[in-house]
């Protein structure tokens, strides 16, 4: 078996992710937990991006996954936060394999639009229902885990512990993926689907699969954020949220898996720290940064890790 | 005869432009043919219109027994057909090796790496493996696209213009590399070609088309010495459409 470098980075930055989540400060923890679930969805838009297409509307899939998590607990009475993990996931992945046979048609700007014009519906269908807390969304209470219950204060470590263990195992299969005959097959979709065609394969399928994993992995993604955040509300599945995903992606560029959670680290921790110091132009911070990454580093981030590893 | 693709009555308008007019041909099993003709005489049409990226307004191709008329191209090519294009369609920001192995892993569950090694070698193509193909020569792009055509062991393959763009020094190197590949398989060959020399040396039957139909048809002798081939196609004569 050959040494690969990127597996054993992700399981570096797991380890290291899991020894800080018992002696780490509570903010830390926080920052370090959405940046893990906002990770997890721009990991599904690098795998959407190889294949060509750009999605405005993660934020359907990553308030979906949310919601579905937040209600299974509010509502349902099962308030396990490995049960709503997978009830976010899957009712995510499910709303995308309808949704999917539609938007798996289009490409480039019909894409980017239709999926926006999706993620609005459903924050308009939010921010008007009072039952399910309208513009102020709900509050989770969470104690369990695997039915495993938690003593009071360790919830979020164990939950954060929890999301650093899937970005291990899925930043690994989304690797595996991409370097399989499906990952390169994703490109040569992004490349020329004339000629994919012309060779046999389906595009649509493609594209429709390729689909489906990122709206799952975008559930996922929303399913953590509310289990750290603790609340949900429409704002997740605003076009702003996806824009921060699209943002994220550019920031990190699509050259690794490790590129999004790397990203996805950073804008929290400048948020963070410009929203302290400079509250009303943070946003302007995040500009230039993006301006910068446009114009010197067209392939994010991770172009710098690459140079240094070349 | 069983011909492998037998088109009837094929017919291709663009406005009032005619590019297939009452389009009947025939083609044997294991021949190698060469479809020439001056630009806008409707043989990248004809090719079109058999791979299913253009629909004919009338008329039926048959291929093998089987209708195509109406078949998208990846129906097409699972039938057994193949082919490449005037311009290379490659998958530029992969590499050569990695262009193959996504024709390999289409046609082929198993041993992709194998087969993918063995279709470098065969086409010279070893020492651009791991070049992008968007930074090829255009011989070497062009002998990629027809090899990517070739992985899907097609009964019968098209080429359009396949050395067209290419260096004169490098055009009999190229169907040489292209003829050798396919000797022996069963497959038919189909190009579309404008040098007389490379129609000359490789096909054993030449199509003339002028205007959207068929001028000559017959042995590269008979077809290059007929008067309408030397008048419309070897002599650069203006086609009535333009």
């Amino acid at each position: 078996m050959t040494f690969d470098r990127t597996i054993a980075s992700l399981a570096v930055a797991c380890g290291v992710l899991l020894v800080a989540a018992p002696i780490a400060p509570q903010w830390l923890l926080f920052l370090l937990a959405l940046a893990l679930a906002k990770g997890l969805v721009v990991l599904g838009l690098l795998l959407l991006m190889r294949t060509g297409l750009v999605s405005f509307g993660q934020g359907l899939y990553f308030g979906l996954g949310a919601y579905a998590a937040a209600l299974l607990a509010h509502r349902g009475g099962l308030a396990d936060a490995a049960l709503m993990i997978v009830a976010g996931t899957a009712c995510a992945a499910a709303v995308a394999a309808i949704l999917g046979l539609l938007l798996a048609r289009y490409r480039e700007i019909f894409f980017a639009m239709l999926s926006l014009a999706f993620s609005m519906i459903l924050y308009g269908l939010l921010v008007k229902s009072s039952a399910l807390g309208s513009t102020d969304g709900f509050h989770v209470q969470v104690k369990h885990f695997a039915g495993i219950a938690l003593a009071a204060g360790v919830e979020r470590r164990v939950f954060y512990a929890a999301s650093a263990i899937a970005v291990f195992f899925l930043g690994w299969a989304l690797h595996r993926y991409l370097r399989s005959h499906w990952g390169r097959l994703s490109e040569a979709i992004r490349d020329n689907e004339l000629r994919v065609e012309y060779l046999g394969a389906s595009v649509y399928r493609v594209v429709y699969a390729n689909y489906i994993i990122a709206a799952a992995l975008a559930g996922l993604g929303g399913a953590f954020a509310a289990l750290a955040v603790g609340h949900v509300d429409p704002e997740t599945t605003y076009w702003t949220t996806s824009g921060e995903f699209v943002f994220i992606a550019i920031l990190g560029g699509t050259g690794n898996v490790l590129a999004p959670f790397l990203s996805a680290a950073i804008f929290e921790a400048l948020r963070t720290v410009a929203s302290q110091y400079a509250p009303n132009v943070w946003q302007m911070a995040l500009g230039v940064a993006m301006l910068a990454i446009i114009m010197f580093l067209p392939g994010g981030l991770w172009t710098l890790v690459r140079r240094r590893a070349a | 005869m069983n011909p492998i693709l037998a088109a009837e009555g094929l017919q291709k308008s663009f406005g009032a432009v005619t590019a297939a007019a009452d389009i009947n041909l025939a083609f044997e099993r294991d021949s190698v043919v060469s479809l020439i003709g001056a630009n806008g005489a409707g043989k990248t049409t004809f090719l079109n219109m058999v791979t299913g990226y253009l629909r004919p307004d009338g008329g039926r191709v048959r291929f093998d027994g089987q209708e195509l008329v109406g078949r998208s191209p990846r129906e097409i090519t699972a039938l057994g057909l193949s082919r490449s294009f005037q311009i290379p369609q490659l998958f530029q920001s992969l590499s050569v090796r990695e262009n193959l192995l996504v024709a390999e892993g289409i046609a082929h569950a198993e041993r992709v790496e194998e087969a993918t090694d063995a279709l470098l070698e065969k086409f010279d193509l070893a020492s651009y493996a791991a070049r992008p193909a968007g930074l090829l020569p255009e011989g070497i792009r062009k002998l990629l696209d027809v090899a990517m055509a070739l992985v899907s062991k097609p009964k019968l393959l098209l080429l359009d213009e396949p050395t067209s763009g290419v260096a004169a020094d490098e055009k009999f190197g190229i169907m040489d590399l292209v003829m050798t590949a396919v000797r022996g398989q069963g497959v038919t060959v189909l190009f579309v070609e404008h040098d007389m020399d490379i129609v000359s040396r490789y096909a054993a039957r030449v199509v003339a088309f002028y205007d959207g139909r068929v001028i000559a048809d017959g042995t590269p002798a008979q077809v290059l010495e007929a008067e309408e081939v030397r008048r419309y196609v070897i002599g650069g004569a203006p086609h009535a459409a333009a």
